[in-house]
């Protein structure tokens, strides 16, 4: 399911079976869902039986009629082509996905403690299961004990194995991938048959697809426009008797359906499925079409800081040493205190220290020290080492381990100072908090020593990313836990229109709830279970994949390499899809203007030659331009598959710049490409002899 | 086309333009219910008019209610009408001693001044008594444009209000209108004319002896009370036969000018009154430009064709523009602009032969009203009939920005496409539909007075200014037949109510939705794009499906002219 395994436009393994499905959509239950082309189908099969009447009664000109009955169907046909190329792309990803879904043994935990083996299509939901290294894991759950690396390339392509644990936010599991280490423990929470795997299967392959209420509307307009064009042509027989004349049936026909909006019509489900299969090919999951449609009308993102915005981890940029210390006697505690720090921010101390006073790295077994780790009781890591202590943590944390100590520490007889140096170093805390950094205090042996300014890494062409979502009217918004100042700072930095600091689960949903009733639309992403309500709310919820069950019930999409950034790029496949619906609507109701010049001459031409003078294009012969148009009419859908499939192309801009490059594409080009096409095809069948 | 001739094509731009603004502002006070400066005098007969009908004018309805009253009101209206018609010989004010109407054109005519149509099957002068004249033909006159000015209010209060449940009341508005607009201006008007000659008298017609020795009776009666609410409401029926062509109704330049203005003034300001309500005045100014764009390409071919005239009376030694069917005192200038003005408008008065137009001007004539009168338009009509084509335009064009179409902050979903798509239907159904049969069946093909395409045009230009809820006579066309009279009757009732109410259903959903904040992802509805866009889609949606019709009408005979034969 990765980018690379997306099928190429002209894929033999897809257009062939598409051909075959092609005409197995000429089911008419099948047609009804479409009602432009369900019309077609209509008077084509009219035409049909006219054709066979005329055949047995002997009539003239059969060579025409045939080939115009013959264009008619394949009218239809291309339509039903086009959607079945969109599906078959769908239909590979299935099949890849199906074979994920083999029978696997599960070990359902007893009371007792020890387990059976049973059919994982057998469990059901609130069973708990054992999963240990080499075992797939029988559907989707929740780990609630134990700890495993878990290979997830079924489902998001990625082969390197990402770790599952119980409690915290990577505690889902899906159903067909597989245990690589280590046991878990898992809370069924899906019964078979509609799990993760078998909804992805079935949102590719197409089969629960729904008409979203944009194509609903987009249908109502085109069965609207099918209707007047309708009553264009019912009336025409009348007019031409008052001229005394007549009009055979099939031309008739052969105008109707150039006039009616057969383009769109004909690819309007393609442009739909090629949209979700966009999204697919771009590892998310939308769990329904009208999902996407929201993401082209988000008014507003919420983007987490950390992963989005900036890199994930701070990386130390600077010591600063309260007064009476030097620069290099911090960065010399800083670094013994990082030693055994295998966190990212830990390590970028030891390189700071290393590259600005080329302090070496240092054995602790050979210094005798001991690694104080990290924890939430005191918020602080460190070493000890030949009676001595040094820490380093969150400037709040260190000051109350400051004060503890104080009775006992060098300062203990002066208070006075010890204020001072606190003074001092809140001082620096909060430059660095301005700034949009993050201030570790460092303590030795009681003594405030000074601060590690550790720097949030703003990701490279965010800023630009964020100019662009400005253009097309979106407001970001980054959500942080981070302090006001620090998150108004990184704020600027990145280029965000707003900030939420000191985000929690509550507030968040609050903001989308106030951006909600200011009338906009709001995405977001999230993965923990405390995510759950926002996603819930927002009219755009991205769970990632690896983030907990309640968050991947709750969201709309699923990303399933749970990365943060897409949201943006799926807000752009959003917008393309709303894009190309426009803009073939546009083209296909702009072609009219073409096949009016080319028919109506030649409809009335036997009986008033003066309309001779419409025919613009100087088409061969009545027969000629009447068949010209319907093959056009027929082609362009072919032609415009690719277009459909892909997407028309998207350009960051406001919407007025977007309005009148389509306009003019396919607007204009609506109105100028038909000419130039029907009278090519003129040509060519006047030169073939067709007519 | 002689400079004169421009001179008072451009005079009667600048007026219309010029009271866009002001009247707007006065419109949007009344339609808001505020105090205007008519308050004083108006407000307590406003006050005893509700008290009387027993209307709560604080309260305000649903969109159901407001469309169901505003069908009981016409269809009493209708009945009235009806009645007086068909009982004019037993009611006074009946000097001439004129009997009843006969059914099926009391029908017609009943349907006709209720519709805002002023479809006239009739000749006035021989038909009706002054009292049919004034109690009937009149008072429908007032309440079918202050119903039409209403609906657009509705209308545009459902793009102006978010999560609302009401679009007003009908009945507040509709006295608002007539109180504070239609009857102030007509009163004023109609005294301006009897100033410029118009009658207004009760008298039994004058009977004469000419010069020569002939007797002659001379028609008069409450003319000039008649003429401005026939203008001013885009009404369009003539006290006479001869409509504004008539000296007695139309006499000079400058009552002609009174004439076209009013004709003007309610529809373009309606567009200002749109702007200010959704607080924005930009908007309004954009779709009245792109009215305006259409009104001028109208203006600029039917002068054109009519001014260059006929050439087969060239080849003969007659040159000059084509004079036939037009009064000598308008000339071929004014003549076409005024045609261009009643055609785009609804009104459906006339100061020239329309049939006697060149095939081309004609044929502009005919497009203004297949358009669905939303060039200006009839008051109120036109600016609902408008907005029916911004949906549809927003609605496609909308999607080319990468957003599920919004107008104003309200998104345009199924629901408001599908009646849009309801409205627009209605023309090519009642209009193309009564056309092909009427063509066809003797009892259509009787009334036709000419062969060929003028005598198909004759059929087509009948029905679409019945539907279009114009009024105005390709001349010609018998049309005073049980056949003409109950199918443009029914043309007429298709052409008003299958668009009013789609156009009622699409303000209360409107205004029940919430509203979206622009941002520069919005679809830009001010402005040069916008505006074309607009342009193209009435062109391509409203306009391409009467193709077929045209080339066998106004096309062919165009074509068939320069080539030398003629119908």
């Amino acid at each position: 399911m990765n980018q690379s395994r997306s099928a190429s436009l002209i894929d033999a393994r897809i257009l062939v079976p598409a051909i075959g499905d092609a005409f197995r959509k000429l089911d008419p239950r099948s047609l009804a869902r479409n009602p432009v082309m369900f019309v077609v189908a209509v008077v084509s099969l009219l035409t049909t039986v006219v054709l066979v009447r005329d055949a047995v009664s002997g009539a003239a000109g059969l060579g025409f009629s045939l080939q115009l009955v013959l264009w008619l169907w394949f009218t239809v046909l291309f339509a039903n082509f086009a959607e079945a190329v969109a599906e078959g792309r769908g239909k590979a990803q299935a099949e890849s996905l199906r074979r994920t879904r083999s029978e696997t043994q599960a070990k359902l935990l007893s009371d007792g403690g020890g387990y059976t083996m049973t059919p994982g299509s057998s469990l059901r939901v609130g069973d708990l299961v054992l999963v240990e290294a080499g075992d797939i894991i029988p559907s989707d759950g929740e780990v609630i004990a134990g700890v495993a690396s878990v290979n997830e390339a079924a489902i998001t392509g990625e082969s390197a194995p990402v770790i599952r644990e119980s409690g915290g936010d990577r505690s889902a599991v899906t159903g067909g991938t597989q245990v690589l280490s280590d046991w878990i423990r898992v809370r069924i929470t899906a019964p078979a048959g509609s799990t993760f795997i078998d909804r992805m299967i079935a949102l590719v392959e197409g089969a629960e697809r729904q008409k979203t209420p944009n194509e609903i509307a987009l249908n109502i307009l085109l069965a609207g426009m099918s209707l007047i064009f309708l009553m264009a042509v019912v009336t025409i027989p009348g007019f031409a008797s008052y001229a005394g004349g007549h009009v055979p049936v099939i031309v008739l026909v052969a105008l109707f359906v150039t006039l009616i909006p057969t383009t769109i019509g004909a690819l309007l489900s393609a442009i739909g499925i090629a949209g979700m299969d966009r999204l697919v090919r771009f590892n998310v999951l939308a769990m329904s079409g009208r999902a996407v449609e929201a993401a082209g009308d988000v008014d507003t993102l919420l983007l987490d800081k950390t992963g989005t915005i900036t890199l994930g981890n701070r990386q130390a940029s600077e010591f600063r040493p309260v007064e009476g210390v030097s620069e290099r006697e911090l960065a010399d505690a800083a670094q013994l205190a990082s030693l055994a720090d295998e966190t990212p921010e830990g390590r970028s101390i030891v390189v700071l220290a290393k590259e600005k006073y080329g302090l070496r790295g240092r054995d602790m077994a050979s210094l005798h020290a001991t690694f104080a780790p990290f924890t939430a009781q005191t918020r602080m890591s460190g070493v000890d080492l030949d009676g001595s202590s040094i820490r380093k943590g969150a400037v709040d944390a260190v000051l109350k381990h400051v004060a503890l100590a104080a009775h006992g520490g060098p300062d203990a007889g002066n208070p006075q100072a010890r204020a001072d140096s606190v003074r001092a170093l809140q001082a620096i805390a909060d430059d660095i908090a301005r700034a949009g950094g993050t201030p570790l205090a460092v303590v030795r042996d009681g003594r405030l020593l000074g601060v590690i300014y550790l720097k949030d890494i703003v990701k490279g062409g965010i800023r630009e990313r964020f100019a662009e979502l400005r253009r097309m009217g979106i407001r970001t918004v980054m959500i942080t836990g981070d302090n006001p100042m620090t998150a108004a700072a990184i704020a600027a930095e990145a280029g965000v229109d707003d900030f939420l600091a000191q985000a929690t689960p509550e507030n968040k949903l609050q903001l989308i709830r106030d951006e909600q009733a200011k009338g906009k639309l709001v995405a977001m992403c999230g993965d923990g279970a405390n995510d759950a309500p926002a996603l819930a709310q927002a009219d755009v919820g991205v769970a990632m994949n690896t983030g907990t069950v309640a968050a991947r019930e709750a969201g709309n999409m699923v990303d399933l390499d749970s990365d943060p950034t897409k949201l943006i790029e799926i807000v752009e496949i959003g917008k393309q899809l709303l894009m190309t619906r426009g803009a073939l609507t546009t083209f296909s109701i702009a072609n009219d203007v073409a096949k009016y010049f080319a028919i109506i001459p030649a409809m009335f031409l036997a009986f008033y030659p003066q309309l001779g003078a419409l025919n613009v294009m100087g088409l061969a012969t009545p027969q000629s331009a009447i068949l010209s148009a319907i093959i056009f009419n027929a082609l362009i859908i072919v032609a415009l598959i690719p277009l459909s499939l892909k997407g028309v192309k998207y350009r960051a801009a406001g919407a007025g710049a977007l309005l009148s490059r389509n306009l003019l594409v396919y607007g204009l080009g609506g109105v100028i490409a038909p000419f130039i096409g029907i009278k090519l095809i003129d040509m060519a069948v006047t030169a073939i002899g067709l007519a | 086309m002689t400079i004169n001739g421009w001179i008072q094509i451009l005079v009667f731009v600048g007026i219309v333009v010029a009271l866009v603004k002001p009247l707007g502002g006065y419109l949007t006070r009344v339609l808001n219910g505020e105090r205007t400066i008519l308050s004083v005098a108006l407000g307590p007969l406003e006050r005893g008019l509700y008290r009387i009908a027993g209307v709560n004018e604080r309260e305000e309805q649903h969109w159901t209610t407001y469309a169901a009253t505003m069908l009981f009101f016409n269809l009493a209206g209708f009945a009235m009408l009806y009645l007086i018609q068909r009982l004019q010989g037993e009611l006074p004010f009946n000097p001439q001693g004129f009997g009843p109407v006969e059914a099926t054109s009391a029908f017609n005519t009943a349907v006709s001044f209720m519709t805002n149509t002023n479809w006239q099957g009739y000749a006035g002068e021989t038909t009706m008594s002054y009292l049919t004249q004034m109690a009937g033909l009149t008072v429908q006159n007032f309440v079918s444009a202050a119903t039409g000015v209403a609906i657009a209010a509705a209308l545009i209060r459902g793009f102006a209000r978010a999560s609302g449940k009401t679009v007003g009341n009908f009945w507040v508005d509709l006295t608002r209108v007539t109180l504070y607009v239609l009857l102030p201006v007509c009163i004023v008007g109609s005294l301006v004319l009897v100033w410029q000659g118009v009658p207004q008298n009760l008298n039994p017609y004058a009977v004469v002896t000419t010069v020569e020795g002939a007797r002659q009776t001379i028609a008069q009666g409450p003319v000039a009370s008649q003429m401005m609410i026939k203008h001013l409401g885009t009404n369009g029926g003539g006290f006479f036969n001869a409509n504004a062509a008539h000296p007695f109704e139309n006499p000079n330049a400058l009552t002609n000018l009174i004439h076209m203005t009013s004709i003007f003034a309610i529809g373009a300001a309606l567009t200002n009154v749109f702007g200010r309500m959704v607080g924005n005045e930009k908007k309004g100014w954009a779709i009245f430009i792109a009215m305006g764009v259409l009104f001028l390409a109208g203006v600029a071919v039917t002068c054109w064709a009519e001014a260059a005239g006929n050439p087969l009376l060239h080849a003969v030694g007659l040159e000059g523009g084509n004079m036939e069917g037009k009064e000598t005192r308008f000339g071929v200038a004014v003549s076409a602009l005024f045609a261009v003005v009643t055609t785009a408008a609804s009104c459906g008065a006339v100061i020239a032969m329309h049939a006697s137009f060149m095939p081309l001007g004609g044929m502009v004539a005919m497009l203004n009203m297949m358009l669905g009168e939303i060039i200006i338009g009839g008051v109120g009509a036109g600016f609902y009939g408008v907005i029916l084509f911004v949906i549809v335009a927003i609605f496609v064009a909308g999607l080319m920005v990468g957003r599920t179409p919004e107008y104003l902050g309200k998104k345009i979903e199924a629901k408001e496409v599908k009646m849009a798509m309801l409205a627009v239907l209605c023309l090519p159904l009642a209009i193309l539909g009564f056309t092909s049969v009427a063509v066809v069946i003797p009892a259509g093909l009787s009334s036709l007075a000419h062969a060929g395409p003028h005598g198909f045009s004759e059929a087509l230009y009948a029905y679409t200014s019945g539907a279009a809820n114009n009024g105005s006579a390709f001349a010609g066309l018998s049309a005073n037949t049980p056949w003409y009279n109950i199918t443009i009757g029914l043309a007429m009732l298709m052409g008003r109510f299958m668009v009013i109410v789609p156009a009622l259903a699409i303000a209360g959903s409107l205004a029940a939705k919430k509203s979206v904040p622009a941002s520069s992802g919005t679809l830009p509805t001010t402005g040069p794009l916008f505006v074309g866009l607009l342009v193209g889609v009435i062109l391509v949606v409203g306009g391409l499906t009467f193709f077929p019709a045209l080339a066998l009408g106004p096309v062919v005979e165009h074509l068939a002219m320069l080539k030398g034969q003629m119908f």
